[in-house]
């Protein structure tokens, strides 16, 4: 087990490289940072100078050699935005996206593991069925939209939740909901498609002969077979959940990640936004890492791969 | 005897008042899938520590007497019976909870796949003692040392570290003792073996089957051994039940089936098979031609004279079951026809 996380996180560090690497490349692409930031009415003066105060005058291996040096340490520069520091700005942030995320992934795993078992043992059953059509629609639903039906029901006409912002855990449940329904689906289906070939296995055939009772056959000898795939999706989805819910954030007006990568993006400030893909990115290997090791701790076979 | 008075003592008195009942009786068993029936009024019985082999080819419907009989067979399967008795009991009453209480303790199961049969998830140990805690209860250590005592039973060296091992550690023929040893774990009065060998090594199989046939003299098992092989049936066999298309066609004691085999599917078998000093080196080995049919509901007739030598019209109608002792056919020819 012990070489099996060993190679795991070797693998890890060297995506954590290549994507450092395009993060920097990406901002860099997207035009003359020094114009941008100059702003319409600045003269060619004002430009050099300021290509010459942030160091873009140099060549671009040193410029990313000075940015990674110092990204490696937590330093990501000051932002030309905010007036505040990079790594503050995002620690700041963090709680809430973190929240958000977990709370999203903790509801989708609580509703799609039962439902796929479910499905599963009462395969092409009427019951299958209306559990496959809610994953349907719940793919079919854009979560802005869930958002705002949610908030007109729940918050304006019951009042039940606090509508935005982040006061309270109340203010997550809403938006823990909508970014869950993202997730639900396909963590579904996999839980159900994994559950079918494990029941339909020989080892469950045994499980059966040996007269153990219904829920050791599915909770202990099927399920653990059968989550595997719904590990790796999982710690997918959160990635996801983490980066990508910009949307939901800008619904809910919860100030998280996603709304400050948004922010910056609009307003240039690559100093955030290349810290912000970073951080991100970094997350998700994290995850990716940490499903792979769960994974192993599941199934024995997989440490020996 | 319900489960409820299983806790009792001894649920198996060493003398039993009266003569005691089979181990096993089935009675015209009935599988039927759909539009296919796969095992169409199977009769047969087993008494306590004997070893009665079913045979014949793949597709006739041994496989699904034996799941018929454990209750495991597949969703959308209907099972119909006359009789259908363990040790007295009849199966067809009990619920699924009653049945879950039966298998694993008094009546055990190993299959053809070694390689898949273990759960890959859980160690040897943890699926050894699972059996035993769940139906004998107590510790998981007292069922972890039975586990590594039976290891040892079943020629295991090093049971101790066995244990630990997840199956994919082991090679076939060890997952096929682990299985033969979790059957085992609580001292069951049948063991259906459903082609145990099939998958393995001519010198593994000589193993398993030696002991199988050690551990029925020494435990009293009764076994239902499920086999294509002859040559199985002729080693460790009591007595032989000859499937085909779902119907038993043919029951003997081993030595009066192999002397004076009656039915023609049973010795077209039987002359598939070599035997040293008989077969002339030239001489080519019998084959059956064809294949086993399927079989839709309602059929009537032999389902063997498509494929039979000695068909005759008569062969669609009803078929006689006839009887000579211990031995009996399923064929309209007289009785010794062959002889």
């Amino acid at each position: 087990m012990l070489r099996f996380a060993l190679r795991r996180l070797a693998v890890a560090l060297l995506v954590a490289l290549t994507v450092m690497t395009l993060s920097f490349l990406l901002t860099r692409l997207s035009g003359d940072l020094a114009i941008s930031i100059a702003g319409a009415g600045a003269t060619p003066e004002d430009v050099a100078i300021i290509r010459r105060a942030y160091g873009l005058d140099r060549p671009l291996v040193a410029q990313f050699l000075d940015w990674a040096g110092r990204a490696a340490v937590g330093d990501f520069g000051d932002s030309y935005f905010f007036k505040a520091r990079v790594s503050t700005l995002i620690a700041e942030r963090m709680p809430v996206t973190l929240t958000l995320g977990l709370t999203g992934l903790a509801i989708a795993l609580a509703v799609s593991i039962p439902l796929g078992i479910l499905a599963a043992v009462r395969e092409a059953s009427w019951v299958d069925r209306l559990v496959q059509l809610v994953a349907m629609v719940g793919q079919a639903m854009p979560s802005f939209w869930l958002g705002l039906i949610l908030m007109i029901t729940f918050g304006l006409r019951l009042g039940w939740l606090p509508i935005s912002g982040t006061g309270s855990w109340e203010h997550y449940v809403m938006p823990g909901v909508v970014l869950a329904f993202s997730a639900i689906p396909a963590l579904t289906r996999l839980t159900r498609s994994g559950m079918i070939q494990a029941l339909g296995s020989d080892y469950i055939r045994t499980a059966r002969a040996k007269g153990l009772s219904r829920l050791s056959i599915l909770g202990k000898h099927a399920l653990r077979n059968a989550a595997i795939p719904v590990v790796s999706i999982a710690a997918v989805q959160l990635g996801f959940m983490l980066g990508g819910s910009i949307v939901i954030e800008t619904v809910f007006a919860l100030h998280g990640v996603g709304f400050l990568a948004w922010e910056s993006i609009s307003k240039n400030d690559f100093p955030v936004v290349q810290a912000v893909v970073l951080v991100l990115a970094l997350i998700y290997i994290a995850l990716t890492m940490a499903a792979d090791l769960l994974n192993g701790l599941l199934d024995p076979r997989l440490r020996a791969a | 005897m319900s489960t409820s008075d299983r806790g009792a003592p001894p649920a198996r008195s060493p003398n039993p008042p009266r003569q005691s009942p089979p181990l096993l009786e089935i009675e015209e068993l009935r599988v039927t899938f759909g539009r296919t029936a796969a095992v169409r009024g199977a009769s047969f019985s087993l008494e306590k520590g004997e070893t009665h082999c079913v045979v014949g080819e793949s597709g006739c419907g041994k496989s699904v007497t034996a799941l018929a009989v454990m209750g495991l067979l597949a969703r959308g399967a209907r099972r119909e019976a006359a009789r259908l008795e363990f040790a007295g009991q009849d199966l067809r009453a009990l619920s699924e909870r009653q049945l879950s209480a039966l298998r694993g303790d008094r009546m055990a199961m190993i299959f053809q796949e070694p390689m898949t049969s273990l759960n890959p998830a859980y160690t040897v140990g943890s699926q050894m003692a699972e059996v035993f805690t769940r139906h004998r209860g107590g510790s998981r250590r007292a069922a972890l040392d039975r586990a590594a005592d039976l290891l040892a039973r079943v020629g295991i060296t090093a049971p101790g570290m066995r244990l630990g091992q997840f199956p994919h550690q082991l090679s076939g023929g060890l997952r096929q003792r682990v299985m033969i040893a979790m059957a085992l774990m609580c001292d069951p009065e049948l063991l259906i073996a459903d082609e145990p060998t099939t998958a393995l090594d001519v010198t593994v199989q000589a193993q398993i089957l030696r002991l199988l046939a050690e551990l029925q003299r020494d435990l009293g098992l009764g076994i239902l051994l499920i086999t294509h092989d002859l040559g199985i049936v002729a080693r460790i066999a009591d007595r032989v039940s000859v499937m085909y298309a779902g119907e038993v066609v043919e029951s003997a004691p081993t030595a009066a089936l192999f002397a004076a085999p009656s039915h023609p599917y049973t010795r077209g078998l039987l002359a598939c098979v070599p035997v040293p000093g008989k077969v002339k080196r030239e001489e080519a080995l019998g084959s059956i031609p064809g294949m086993v049919p399927r079989i839709p509901p309602g059929f009537t007739g032999c389902a063997f004279r498509d494929r039979c030598d000695h068909a005759a019209p008569e062969c669609a109608g009803a078929v006689p079951r006839q009887q000579a002792g211990a031995h009996e056919v399923l064929c309209r020819l007289p009785p010794g026809w062959a002889a």
